[in-house]
């Protein structure tokens, strides 16, 4: 078993060769029960790229993000982060990785019992100890004032709209400063300003910070706009993996298809 | 038509010997998934327990969290324990007035009263008093910051939910059951003593010296510190039956009454058990 030093140890190696991704998924298998939700997809993401996986509910697209966060566990295949399998590791060990990532949830999963401002410090308070709350303070208020949110301080969640919700669950995700940013769904249930809003937001984070990020989106337009590459799911495989163009000149039906009805 | 009614009944349904096989069949197999159930339960559990004691030896400690928790279990559950201690301490003045009177010991009041109280009301009226309010709140809470998914945005921001969550809960039971005890046991005394001066007025030095005497610590410690067992169990518990939650609104319901009818019933066995051993090894 991988300690938390030989984890740290890969990572910085991976880091100085730079040449592998930043995310690799091999072969990736999942079932629940009877019912195969991923059955042998691959994918792999590079620094500064943003991939978006597109296809019909319940492909299993939201399950391959928490696999890659390890919040489900694969029934076999690998998830390589800066070339360590993180498949079966310990909670502690995961940890260590998982601080090298931002999750957005697809309903933002904020505490409710905590203000707009301390469910964006909560990451900082268990894993920056080094920072004083002075400076906790405004590490918060410069992450909501970058997704628009500087005047929601001391809200509740339930006092704030689902795009708000988003906006917040996404500083939250930024605050570690994540080298991989994965997005769920970032886009659903809102109307098409806010959509496009949550879109521009996203495009800006990427020029600025380089990360490698993963979005799952059922809108095409969203993920045309943010996603240097498509993969574009049914029945637990990658049906088409490329640009959008690749997309659009693809002679496969599904692919046809879904571009037809989106 | 009751003709044809009867021909299509005896044309359709298997032979008697057929259908009792049938029946027998559906309720072993019935039997057996309950056995299953509840054998994958305490599997579980275990599995739950490994991980909370693994979240409780390894540092960073939530301390911040666990202060947060003692005030939480201790604090808000002192009205409560207050209140019930102090009827059961009425409550058992009036029948032990009544009884010992009617066999001519009255003189045996204060000892009655202080032995019952103290070993054996004080503390299973506590862990079923806090059973019922914090066994309901942990698993309720947890329950619903499960199908919310916070538990696995705390997950995914490199925190260990059960150092954070459980183990947290978990140690500010097991610490308070023990002092909430002493409050019920005080409280009961003392409203015992009022409801029989009432009606036979007696010091309360008198009451006191009367009660405890030849008593030793024997007497009472283990009977009061056997209660941080009762809080182990409401604890882990609640927090298992929360964190397992699945299923919206009335998964959260489920995981609230199970959390309930399963520590309160537990502390009862769990009792059972720490008589005798307490009988045993403090005699």
């Amino acid at each position: 078993m991988a300690t938390a030093n030989d984890i740290t140890m890969k990572q910085e190696r991976s880091e100085e060769g730079g040449s592998a991704p930043v995310v690799a998924v091999a072969n990736l298998r999942k079932t629940f029960g009877n019912h195969i939700v991923l059955n042998g997809i691959s994918l792999s993401v590079n620094r500064g790229e943003t991939l978006a996986v597109l296809g019909r509910s319940g492909t299993g697209k939201s399950v391959l993000l928490r696999i890659i966060i390890g919040l489900e566990t694969p029934d076999s295949g690998s998830v390589c982060i800066h070339g360590q399998n993180i498949v079966s590791l310990a909670l502690d060990q995961m940890g260590i990785i998982r601080k090298k990532m931002g999750f957005l949830f697809q309903h933002a999963a904020l505490y409710d019992s905590l203000t707009v401002a301390e469910n964006v410090a909560f990451p900082l308070v268990h894993h920056r100890k080094d920072m004083s709350r002075s400076e906790r303070s405004e590490r918060v208020k410069l992450l909501l004032a970058e997704v628009g949110m500087d005047g929601n301080l001391s809200k509740m969640p339930s006092d704030i709209s689902g795009g708000m919700q988003k906006r917040v669950g996404l500083a939250r995700a930024l605050a570690l400063e994540p080298e991989i940013l994965l997005l769920d769904e970032p886009t659903a249930g809102l109307d098409p300003i806010s959509s496009g809003e949550i879109d521009d937001l996203i495009l800006k984070l990427q020029r600025e910070r380089k990360m490698a990020s993963i979005v799952v989106t059922h809108d095409l337009h969203s993920a045309r706009t943010i996603a240097n590459r498509l993969a574009l799911l049914d029945q637990g495989k990658v049906v088409i993996e490329g640009t959008f163009e690749d997309l659009q000149q693809s002679e496969i039906g599904f692919v046809e298809d879904f571009l037809k009805l989106s | 038509m009751s003709n044809s009614g009867f021909t299509t009944v005896t044309a359709t349904s298997p032979p008697l010997p057929g259908r009792r096989a049938e029946l027998i069949s559906t309720a072993a197999s019935s039997a057996a998934k309950l056995f299953e159930s509840f054998f994958e339960w305490f599997g579980n559990l275990g599995i739950f327990s490994w991980k909370v004691l693994c979240a409780a030896v390894t540092p960073p400690y939530e301390w911040r969290e666990l202060i947060r928790q003692l005030d939480e279990v201790g604090s808000k559950s002192f009205p409560v324990v207050v209140m019930a201690g102090s009827a059961i301490g009425v409550i058992i003045s009036l029948e032990a007035r009544y009884s010992l009177s009617r066999f001519g010991a009255k003189s045996m009041f204060p000892s009655t009263l202080v032995y019952s109280v103290i070993q054996v009301m004080g503390p299973i009226i506590t862990g079923l008093v806090v059973s019922g309010r914090v066994g309901a709140g942990i698993g309720a809470e947890l329950a619903s910051m499960k199908v919310t998914e916070q538990i696995d945005a705390i997950e995914a921001s490199a925190i260990n939910p059960y150092r954070l969550l459980a183990t947290t809960r978990i140690m500010a039971c097991i610490l308070m059951l023990p002092l909430l005890t002493l409050v019920s046991d005080a409280c009961g005394l003392l409203m015992g003593w009022f409801a029989q001066t009432l009606a036979d007025p007696l010091s309360f030095h008198q009451f006191i010296q009367d009660g405890f005497k030849g008593a030793t610590f024997n007497s009472f410690l283990p009977q009061t510190f056997k209660t941080s067992v009762y809080g182990l169990i409401i604890g882990l518990i609640a927090c298992f039956q929360g964190m397992r939650t699945r299923g919206g609104a009335e998964g959260v319901g489920r995981a609230a009454t199970n959390s309930v009818v399963l520590a309160s019933l537990f502390v009862i066995l769990a009792d059972v058990v720490l008589v005798k051993f307490i009988l045993i090894v403090f005699p």
